[in-house]
């Protein structure tokens, strides 16, 4: 059984404009020590996925359905208490904003030493002991001092690498990264994001990574899921999405980098833009935008148009579009 | 003042075969602000003494930039290194403390007002985040049509009509648009607009501060093919300002590398990228995420940027460079010309040590 | 400022489906306060036409009819539903036309500051430096005296210069200019720092590459958009200039007694307090106690809605 099951996540937001479907049908598993990267673009809906993964969604957001089952036991249906036992402790969060994490008027070893003391029984010292360890880890530079630090006194990387120290602080087993490093400068983006990769593979933590940058997706995760319009168009292993995307939408958005066309031609834009979630097209939902929604007569695929796409396999990868799933009958009659 | 403008760099001499095509140039430029503003808020208490400090953001140290004319010159660099300081002063929102600004010969810095007027048509500005450079009282039509009636007073009704539908077209934006506000627009469309609001006034020269950064993947292409088409069309040169090398490989003609207010490398784009000679420059561009490699070996700066405020003595770069050696610490190195006609400003390089 | 060139033919229409109309629609404290205020409103602006009687008018006026008890209480007088005052006015005329006297002061103090505040906050705001300094300073050394003062100083010196007839003659008008000095602050403190916070916005800098000049940029870009928080101070505004202009003829230094406003209403009641006619005072006072208090809760749900920020927090 995986660490972590999530099938058919079904999640709400009622607006004045009517209800919202943010999450649709969102399914996918997480093995131990496994690192899932989760992409997509501005309003796709990969935040609130990280964030119902910890069943956080605040009102107006509910989840209207699914399950989210860690070790068997489903967080949409635990109580607070329940879930305060797995949240920072089995399961833990990286938000891209290290101020939302740090409390400004504690220092940074009083912050540790609240957290461990909140899940285990042990002293302010031991407690110090082990915040001390988990900033060696993440290499910060003379941690004796920062531990009495408050976050202001500190550099935008290094915030980030307390958040990280945080994270790690109860040995979790599952570390939610929600855009970790879009705030920081690229050299330090490339340090954090490798010692956030190590310390997973060193710890056996299991990863979802939440980013809209699709090279980071590349170097830092095994399996990826596309988002697009609150539903997840595309999965598999990193490497062959990456390599040989099949989605209409996935290719789109890996030609549409600079670094596939030769410098100074014009680049492969995918038309239109990411629709509304209140307004999302019937079918799928990315038939607007797809090069592919016309048949071999120039006429407009019905299919596109009203019918959402079932996902099928295709290699390792599960895609779910018609002009793929045509394709494989093809192929397979 | 003047001992500071004295200090411009040797690569003046060097850069003179340039100058014919040279549309703006900025020499010996310097740029700080104060730290704090008020004469209270300069007092500080020290060893039972009240002593006025008056601490200074170094934001430029010393530029020499020229753009020439129908190039995309790149101004590279991560936060705090004074790239969009450079674009500010280029337009003339912000002032030098040192140096100066020519633009197709005439010195612009130090003018004001109506003299200025007639560079405002020429030269002009796109900006980072789209949801805060459309100003939300005004619709689409009164955006793009008060540069117009600004700057051509004598134009008809239906001559500055004709205008606006010409420039929304050339961007590809609805003229059903004009009666709608800029927050009724996705990221994309909204810069779409200050596109062509900058475009209105038929400029020639653009200066454009991070103008794809707040934008998605799938819409950056869309911006940055719209931005190569009007250099096409109207033979626009670019001051593009940006963080992201991938768009800068793509993008540029020449580059410019910044770190802490000085320019560490000036290059043509693809001896940048296939040789980077300046060791920030290689740190830099070895940790683009690639798609291809799944485990990178970028390389490993110690340490994080230093404040602006205290300026490291010799290259600002020595506290986190590889190659760092004494001579490093104590002397400012100059841009020194390569034999393949770049610049480079490292003592390392130029001793031969990389 | 310049006019709107462009045609916006549904702005009503913008207007209804907008979030204020919206959320007005399911605040009913704002709807019932909304009501009650117009209806003193109302009272107030048609008083020549509702009031029975017009206490300005002293042929109207007899001293026998004083001191006569609303008519829910013995010895009541049914010409007189609110009863009388001590010089036999009749009590619900002399409230409606005192409470115009009130929103007259209130609306015309609250304009004046708002002129004088938002050029001095926006001119502060967007110059800065040594300008913005000097301004400051200015409205704090105004906000250093109280209102009354400037009500002092301003009342004696125009009663020496023109006697006191001329004063009670322009009472009004003095009035305004008194409470329109003695708070501008407020606004040019309000403008101020949103200007400093539009003129952070790229859109500013925009309208600055495009050559406009400083009056321009500030009266066309930034002020439109600090029109909001100007909106929400303006109501609490008026509710302070009321209760100002109602302190200041409380202690005889605002309107005369024969132009009755809410405030010296009160105050000439006061002396028959203890006397028994507690209404001449106390129902003039209910009057004032609801107009204020519904200002204010008209002010609170604006910038409830107008500054979604503190929505949340």
């Amino acid at each position: 059984m995986a660490l972590l099951e999530v099938s058919n996540l079904d999640v709400r937001f009622a607006l004045r404009q009517g209800e919202v479907r943010a999450l649709r049908d969102v399914s996918f598993t997480l093995d131990r020590g496994e690192r899932l990267g989760i992409v997509g673009e501005s309003g796709a809906g990969k935040s609130v996925a990280a964030f119902t993964l910890l069943n956080l969604i605040a009102k107006p957001g509910y989840i209207a359905d699914g399950s989210i089952r860690f070790e068997g036991n489903d967080l949409a249906r635990m109580s607070a208490r329940e879930l305060r036992r797995v949240r920072g402790n089995r399961i833990s969060m990286i938000f891209q904003d290290p101020m939302m994490t740090l409390n400004p008027v504690l220092s940074i070893g009083e912050q540790m030493v609240e957290s461990l003391k909140a899940h285990r029984r042990i002293s302010t010292r031991e407690a110090r002991a082990i915040a001390l360890h988990k900033l060696k880890q993440v290499y910060i530079p003379s941690p004796e001092t920062r531990l009495d630090q408050y976050p202001h006194e500190l550099s935008g990387g290094m915030r980030q690498r307390i958040i990280i120290a945080i994270a790690l602080l109860l040995d979790p087993d599952i570390i939610v990264a929600d855009e970790p490093t879009t705030a920081l400068d690229v050299t330090i983006q490339a340090e954090i994001m490798t010692l956030l990769r190590e310390l997973c593979e060193k710890h056996n933590v299991g990863l979802v990574l939440i980013t809209h940058d699709l090279g980071v997706v590349s170097q830092m995760t095994q399996r990826t899921l596309v988002m697009y319009a609150g539903r997840v168009i595309e999965q598999g292993p990193t490497r062959e999405i990456i390599n040989d995307a099949q989605h209409p939408y996935t290719q789109g958005l890996l030609n549409a980098l600079p670094q596939m066309t030769t410098p100074g031609s014009r680049l492969n834009q995918i038309p239109g833009s990411m629709p509304s979630l209140a307004n999302t097209p019937s079918g799928c939902a990315f038939h607007p935008r797809c090069q592919y929604r016309y048949d071999a007569s120039g006429q407009p695929r019905r299919d596109c148009l009203e019918e959402v796409p079932e996902f099928v396999t295709s290699g390792n990868c599960d895609v779910a579009c018609h002009m793929v799933r045509d394709m494989l009958a093809k192929e397979a009659s | 003042m003047n001992a500071v403008a004295a200090q411009a760099s040797p690569v003046t001499t060097s850069q003179n075969h340039a100058e014919a095509e040279s549309l703006l140039e900025i020499r010996g430029m310097y740029k700080h602000f104060p730290l704090a503003d008020g004469f209270l808020e300069q007092l500080h208490f020290e060893k039972g003494r009240l002593v006025r400090r008056n601490e200074q953001v170094h934001a430029i140290n010393g530029v020499d930039l020229t753009v020439r004319r129908g190039e995309a010159l790149c101004v590279v660099g991560e936060s705090g290194c004074g790239k969009s300081t450079v674009a500010r002063l280029v337009m003339g929102l912000l002032s030098p403390s040192a140096g100066e600004i020519r633009y197709d010969g005439q010195r612009i810095d130090n003018m004001r007002g109506k003299r200025l007027l007639p560079y405002r048509q020429r030269m002009q500005m796109i900006f980072q985040n789209p949801y805060a450079s459309l100003n939300p009282r005004m619709t689409i039509q009164q955006t793009l049509e008060e540069p117009l009636r600004f700057h051509h007073p004598d134009w008809t009704t239906p001559q500055v009509q004709d205008k606006v539908d010409d420039v929304m077209a050339s961007v590809g934006i609805d003229p059903e648009w004009g009666k709608r506000f800029g927050h009724e627009f996705s990221g994309g469309q909204r810069q779409r607009i200050a596109i062509a609001r900058a475009l209105a006034v038929d400029p020639e020269f653009i200066v454009a501060d991070e103008p794809i950064s707040a934008l998605d993947v799938s819409i950056q292409a869309q911006v940055l093919n719209l931005l190569m088409d009007a250099q096409a069309e109207r033979h626009l040169t670019y001051l593009f300002i940006t963080h992201d090398l991938a768009v800068v490989e793509h993008f540029g003609t020449r580059v410019a590398v910044m770190y802490l207010g000085t320019v560490c490398e000036l290059a043509d784009t693809r001896s940048l990228f296939a040789r980077p000679k300046h060791p920030y420059t290689q740190a830099l561009l070895s940790a683009i995420p690639r798609l291809e490699d799944d485990r990178p070996e970028h390389v490993r700066l110690s340490g994080e940027v230093p404040t602006p405020v205290h300026l490291p003595s010799g290259c600002v770069f020595h506290g986190r460079c590889p190659h760092a050696m004494e001579r490093c610490r104590q002397e400012v190195p100059q841009l020194i010309v390569t034999d393949d006609g770049n610049q480079v400003a490292c003592h390392a390089v130029e001793e031969g040590r990389i | 400022m310049t006019t709107t060139t462009a045609t916006t033919p549904s702005r009503w229409k913008r207007f209804r489906n907008s979030y204020l109309v919206y959320s007005f629609k399911r605040d009913w404290i704002a709807q019932f306060c909304l009501a009650i205020f117009l209806c003193i409103l109302l009272g107030a602006v048609c008083a020549p036409w509702l009031a029975p009687m017009n206490p300005y008018d002293l042929t109207q006026i007899n001293i026998l009819n004083s001191e006569l008890p609303p008519i829910w209480v013995d010895g009541a007088d049914a010409l007189f539903p609110l009863g009388t005052d001590a010089q036999g006015r009749d009590l619900l005329s002399t409230i409606l036309y005192g409470a115009r006297v009130s929103l007259i002061i209130g609306f015309g103090a609250v304009m004046l500051q708002a002129l004088i505040g938002v050029t001095v906050g926006l001119l502060a705001g967007y110059l800065g430096g040594r300008i913005d300094a000097f301004l400051m300073r200015l409205a704090d050394i105004q906000l250093s005296f109280s209102t009354l003062m400037v009500a002092i100083i301003v009342g004696a010196l125009i009663k020496a210069v023109f006697g006191g007839a001329v004063y009670s003659d322009y009472a009004v008008w003095l009035l305004v200019l008194i409470i329109g000095l003695a708070e501008w602050p407020q606004y040019a403190r309000t403008v101020r720092a949103s200007v400093l916070a539009e003129r952070s916005k790229e859109y500013v800098d925009a309208a600055r590459v495009m050559g406009y000049r400083d009056r321009r940029v500030m009266f066309r870009h930034i002020l439109p958009n600090t029109l909001s928080p100007i909106f929400v101070i303006s109501t609490v505004q008026i509710a302070n200039a009321i209760i100002s202009e109602a302190a200041l003829s409380f202690l005889g230094l605002g309107m005369p007694e024969t132009q009755p406003s809410l405030g010296s209403l009160i105050k000439s009641g006061f002396d028959y307090l203890q006397s028994g006619s507690w209404w001449i005072t106390l129902i003039p006072g209910a009057v004032l106690v609801v107009l204020v208090l519904v200002v204010n809760l008209l002010g609170d749900w604006l910038r409830d809605v107008m500054n979604p920020r503190l929505y949340k927090g």
